[in-house]
């Protein structure tokens, strides 16, 4: 099946299951409203969003630089640093981490990165357990789904699919559809697995150059737990996270919480600098992290496209996109859903794989408006657009480029160009449609599924206007 | 800017051919307010639903084709939202790096759309003649976020000493129309419009007005399958209706 017909029947099956999206809309208006009231002053939010955009487009003008501070720096601190190029070079050398320390059982912290390489999948390929710790995660592990969103990875489930899940798993759990007690029961599982895992692997939200430090933001202090438990630590994540000071932390984290969940900050902060040292008490034995490249320096070098790396993943695009709240995340088939999804996933896999992708969305701006770091979505989506049908002809650095022009649809707008182009043929087609409105079909394929057709005026504005004294030459 | 003895018109290719009487309601509200209205001839799109499906090429084509309707620097006054911030804000990066970018920078710097003419430059003052009514407003994207002139139809309207405006559930969320977009995922397109046709009845208005013809369109053509909603306006014609052109 292509990549459109794939598309569409996932799009078909979401649309049909009303509780999907019933769950989704009610999530996300709570959502909405908890990150409006973070920001009551529209001058401050605008001048904090300035304010982080300018630290991320700094960060990644200067990447290639900061990236050798950061190497430099980790390993000065005594953290390993690894490089990969793809996914499967990512997946062998967590591996490898691994088996070189003995590690059979795995807690991780909530990671898209690992997402994109499909790690646990590989992890679990080569015998080694695999438990997430974020609740959310949790929840979609037990159930084998992928996250339908980056930060509430199973918002496509209420409580009472959730409840269920854990009276399948945990039958020893009395059935409950409380959330406070469900959370209790998950920690009372996971705790366990923290104290008996071998190794622990986080994602990474801010890698500062200037300390060699990993911070990595979260709620559930599984964090915590995943990074200083276990005798390893592992970190994974995408080269674009580098930022170069520790004052530029404050305001990207202040504008993420805020963004993401609505909350002013996270209940947990972690600032990870160096693995354990000769007579503390804890933390890891040996901290690794691996920067992962997976297409983001191809990203880089369009000087348009590169905004898309400015992301800082707290997910409010997706929160206030019209078209998520119908679909959910699962629908768009790809790691990253929603508007930042359509903008990055075609550039990271390849239009002639995602690019359909930029047909969900309707421009209408919503993500642009929140984005914390002004990334300009829909200029990005539009840009892609172009880039699939190959209708910008100039150098171009996106895979796939051109791999969706359909002669028919390039015919029909060059019908149109030939119309519009010739005020005279223009108007010889305004009369004719007035004059043969009766003609109109009332069946316009999709259109007319939902709506009534629309029918031409028996006269055009310019004929009325002539006819009420209106200046027309 | 200071109060133009004249302005251009420009229709738009959907207004031209489907909604004339929303068209030319906004030229006379121009010329009760003492503005001497030109529709140059020989326009007809500004490319906006090229440039949205991808095609720039020919986006770009038409565009230039409008060079030459509007001489002079008189202003330009668009009764959509869309086609506004289209010229306004995407000619720009259209004609980036083309030798007529000048030029077309030059006409989207004299562009606004209709509400926020009205309001900003010439700050009327309507008479309302009509009965009491209970109104919705559905302020389109483009205009809301691209023009940012969302609240220049609620001050219109705010005029009106007969008319009560009922606010509807998520007023900012897009109606689903997009263009192309409607076409092409026509059933994410509908589930949209269902939700944006549910939220508007609720209000109980029993006119449903915005400064963009698409959305009317959309929205419109969605209460007339339903079989039951309210009547779309476009705010234009709506403010002809209610003053009788007693408009200063």
């Amino acid at each position: 099946m292509n990549q459109t017909d794939a598309f569409h029947r996932r799009i078909d099956e979401a649309l049909h299951n009303a509780q999907l999206r019933q769950n989704f809309r009610s999530a996300l208006t709570g959502i909405m409203a908890r990150r409006a009231e973070q920001f009551p002053d529209e001058t401050q939010l605008q001048a904090l969003r300035d304010q982080a955009r300018a630290v991320r487009a700094n960060a990644l003008v200067r990447q290639p630089e900061l990236l050798e501070r950061l190497e430099a720096k980790l390993t000065e601190n005594g953290i390993q640093v690894h490089w990969a190029e793809g996914p499967d070079e990512a997946n062998a050398i967590i591996h490898g981490i691994l088996e070189r320390a003995g590690a059979k059982t795995v807690v991780k912290g909530k990671s898209m990165v690992s997402e994109e390489t499909g790690l646990n999948h590989y992890l679990e390929h080569h015998g080694i357990e695999v438990i997430e710790s974020d609740l959310g995660e949790y929840i979609i592990q037990l159930a084998e789904e992928p996250p339908s969103h980056i930060v509430a990875p199973a918002i496509h489930k209420n409580r009472r699919e959730v409840a269920e899940l854990f009276q399948r798993f945990h039958p020893e759990i009395p059935y409950t559809e409380d959330i406070d007690q469900l959370t209790q029961s998950a920690r009372v599982v996971l705790r366990d697995r923290f104290a008996n895992a071998d190794a622990g692997i986080s994602g990474v939200n801010f890698a500062v150059a200037e300390t060699g430090t990993l911070c990595l933001v979260e709620n559930e202090g599984n964090g915590r737990l995943s990074t200083t438990a276990p005798r390893v630590h592992v970190a994974i994540t995408g080269i674009e996270k580098v930022v170069e000071r520790l004052s530029d932390v404050p305001p990207l984290l202040e504008i993420l919480t805020k963004s993401a969940t609505g909350q002013p900050i996270t209940t947990y902060f972690n600032m990870i600098s160096r693995p354990r040292q000769p007579g503390e008490l804890d933390g890891p034995e040996a901290v690794h992290l691996v920067l992962l490249d997976n297409g983001r320096s191809r990203i880089r070098v369009d000087d348009e496209l590169l905004d898309t790396l400015r992301c800082i993943r707290c997910g409010a695009c997706i929160n206030h996109c019209p078209v998520y709240v119908q679909l959910g995340g699962h629908a768009y088939g790809t790691v990253y859903p929603g508007p930042i999804g359509i903008a990055l996933e075609p550039q990271r896999i390849g239009i002639h794989k995602v690019g359909t992708l930029t047909s969900a969305c309707t421009l209408c701006g919503a993500c642009g408006e929140v984005c914390p770091v002004r990334i300009p979505l829909p200029k990005l989506i539009n840009r892609l657009r172009a880039e699939a049908v190959d209708g910008l002809r100039a150098g171009t650095a996106v895979r796939g480029h051109g791999s969706m022009r359909k002669p028919a649809e390039a015919g029909v707008w060059l019908l149109w160009r030939w119309l519009y182009t010739a005020p005279s043929r223009y108007r010889l087609f305004t009369r004719l449609a007035t004059r043969l409105r009766w003609m109109t079909p009332p069946w316009l394929g999709a259109w007319t599924r939902y709506r009534c057709a629309p029918r031409p005026a028996q006269r055009t504005l310019h004929e009325l206007a002539r006819e009420e004294g209106f200046r027309n030459e | 800017m200071t109060r133009p003895a004249s302005v251009y018109y420009y229709a738009t290719c959907l207004v031209d051919l489907l909604y004339p009487r929303a068209g030319l309601a906004g030229m006379q509200l121009l010329r009760a307010a003492g503005i001497d209205v030109v529709l140059p001839r020989d326009q007809t799109c500004c490319g906006q639903p090229a440039f949205n499906s991808g095609y720039r090429d020919e986006a770009l084509a038409v565009a230039r084709a409008q060079l030459d309707a509007f001489p002079g620097d008189a202003p330009i006054v668009v009764p959509s939202g869309s086609c506004a911030g289209m010229i306004k804000h995407h000619w720009p990066e259209l004609f980036a790096s083309q030798p007529d970018a000048r030029r077309a920078q030059a006409v989207a710097e004299r562009v606004y759309e209709l509400t926020e003419f009205l309001v900003d430059v010439l700050d009327v003052r309507l008479e309302d003649l009509g009965e009491p009514l209970q109104v919705a407003i559905h302020s389109s994207c483009s205009a809301r976020r691209e023009m940012g002139v969302a609240d220049r139809i609620e001050r219109l309207v705010g005029q009106l000493e007969g008319v009560e405006v009922l606010v509807q559930q998520r007023a900012a969320e897009c109606c689903g129309f997009g263009g192309t977009f409607a076409v092409k995922q026509g059933d994410v397109s509908g589930a949209m419009v269902k939700d944006k046709t549910d939220a508007l009845r609720a209000t109980g208005a029993a006119r449903v007005i915005s400064q963009d013809c698409g959305c009317l369109m959309n929205i419109g053509g969605a209460f007339e399958f339903q079989g039951d909603g309210p009547r779309t306006q476009h705010i234009a014609e709506f403010l002809w209706e209610r003053t009788g052109g007693r408009v200063s």
